[in-house]
């Protein structure tokens, strides 16, 4: 068991390594949040009101979108040079590969939602510190999901032609019930009167569909990453 | 010695769809020689080097490691090291980096150490700290060739090492192979050049349209016999 950390540590070491020296996938996953945060906001904002109950929703469609960019660019650093083929020669066991991978990913789309939750609070009117605890909560649990199968095609489709199409046509169905969780979660948080009971619900759900999620990708890795 | 020096390729196939890439290839070689897979492009060469190295399923037929099968994974990994044709170094990480970040994935003992002698053995003891964009080829091909043998590896893979080298780095490659082949290593390599591999390789093996044509263990006079194997 230490091992498997000890190399998904590794993993992840040397993916935020290279990520801080250029900052490619952190600026451009970034910049595209950002921007559909900003083109909603210029969309359904007058006089300074948003409509009630879209801030949830915009903040869910920035997080997915830009992480599915995230997941694409961050595997095609190990396509250009065939290093994921290195990685999957390592005597290491391949799931902690892939769990190195996931947290790489994880810890980049987190950085991104510190500027994005702030920005959609500050142009939708969003209470996000009415119940920080609990919007972390969600954040993490959401994100934790879609990042689990994102990361798992990611990796299988590495070596396909069409990887940029393929990667959302498989990603967004499978996540479903995590957006669905995190937004009406998410929602319930950002209400006049904020209904905690409901969010700790779709939290507790979010968390049982990580464990599905995690555990399955960390079940098929090994088979789908042996041609 | 490992007993993953003893390598039995068994009526190995591997298809793609409809593509035969490999047709029922079958060998064995054992440890202290350098077999060479010759062939044209899309002889199955890589295919073979790449199911060798676990990387790819064969369709039908098994490898024999030693008394293992490929179904043991990790256990053989272990003892495989592999130069691609792409070189499995990240260009964003310096030559020590890239090196320490392979050792930690191979568990390897003192770390700091073991990648200070591989730099020095590569030549680039002082470029170390350099990162990998800024190599040439050659240098690139160095490190990545002591990246393959981090972890002193019993069976040795590689695809097309002569690629891109200049006649003084071929030379130090062929050098360094032959350090490993007398210390019992079994070195199985894929290659167009047979000028160098003339002289060097124990044993040829031909591939043709992922078919194994023929074999022989001639020192000399590669070429010839490479152009007769093709002709068959």
């Amino acid at each position: 068991m230490i091992g498997f950390f000890r190399v998904a540590w590794q993993v992840m070491r040397k993916d935020m390594t290279i990520e801080i020296r250029s900052r490619e996938v952190l600026l451009t996953t970034l910049l595209f949040a950002v921007s559909v945060v900003l083109i909603f906001a210029f969309a359904l904002v007058r006089e300074g009101r948003a409509p009630d109950d879209v801030a949830a929703g915009i903040l869910w469609v920035a997080i997915s979108f830009s992480g599915t960019l995230a997941m694409g660019r961050t595997f095609e650093r190990e396509r250009y040079n065939d290093t994921l083929r290195a990685l999957m020669l390592a005597p290491a066991d391949r799931p902690a590969i892939y769990m190195g991978k996931l947290l790489g990913l994880l810890l980049l789309l987190m950085l991104v939602e510190v500027i994005v939750v702030p920005l959609v609070a500050l142009l939708f009117l969003a209470p996000i510190f009415t119940h920080p605890g609990m919007l972390l909560a969600l954040l993490v649990a959401g994100t934790l999901g879609f990042t689990a199968v994102g990361t798992l095609f990611a990796a299988m489709l590495v070596r396909v032609r069409s990887r940029d199409t393929m990667l959302p046509i498989l990603l967004y169905p499978i996540t479903v019930p995590v957006m669905i969780g995190g937004v009406r979660g998410t929602a319930a948080l950002f209400q006049a009167t904020p209904d905690e009971p409901v969010a700790r619900f779709w939290i507790g759900l979010l968390l049982a569909w990580d464990a599905v999620f995690v555990t399955l990708a960390l079940w098929t890795f090994e088979p789908v990453m042996t041609e | 010695m490992s007993d993953v020096a003893r390598l039995s390729v068994v009526d190995v196939s591997r298809y793609y769809g409809r593509r035969k890439a490999l047709s029922q290839v079958s060998f064995s070689c054992g440890a202290g020689e350098i077999i060479g897979l010759l062939g044209p492009n899309g002889a199955g060469k890589s295919t073979l080097l790449n199911v060798i190295a676990t990387l790819v399923r064969p369709s039908r037929g098994v490898i024999q490691y030693g008394d293992r099968q490929l179904a043991c994974g990790a256990d053989v990994r272990a003892e495989i090291g592999m130069l691609g044709h792409d070189l499995f170094l990240y260009p964003e990480l310096t030559a020590r980096e890239n090196l320490s970040f392979f050792a930690h994935l191979y568990r390897v003992g003192d770390v700091p150490g073991l990648v200070s002698r591989a730099l020095d053995r590569a030549g680039l003891a002082d470029r170390g700290d350099d990162f990998i964009a800024g190599f040439s080829r050659g240098m690139r091909q160095r490190v990545a060739l002591e990246r393959a043998l981090l972890h002193d590896p019993t069976l040795i893979l590689l695809d097309e090492p002569f690629t891109g080298l200049d006649q003084a780095s071929t030379a130090a490659l062929v050098d360094r192979l032959q350090e490993r082949q007398r210390a019992g290593c079994l070195i199985v390599l894929a290659t167009h050049d047979l000028d160098v591999a003339d002289g060097l390789l124990t044993r040829a093996i031909y591939l043709k349209d992922g078919r194994m044509v023929g074999s022989d263990t001639d020192t000399y006079g590669l070429s010839e016999r490479y152009r007769r194997a093709m002709l068959a």
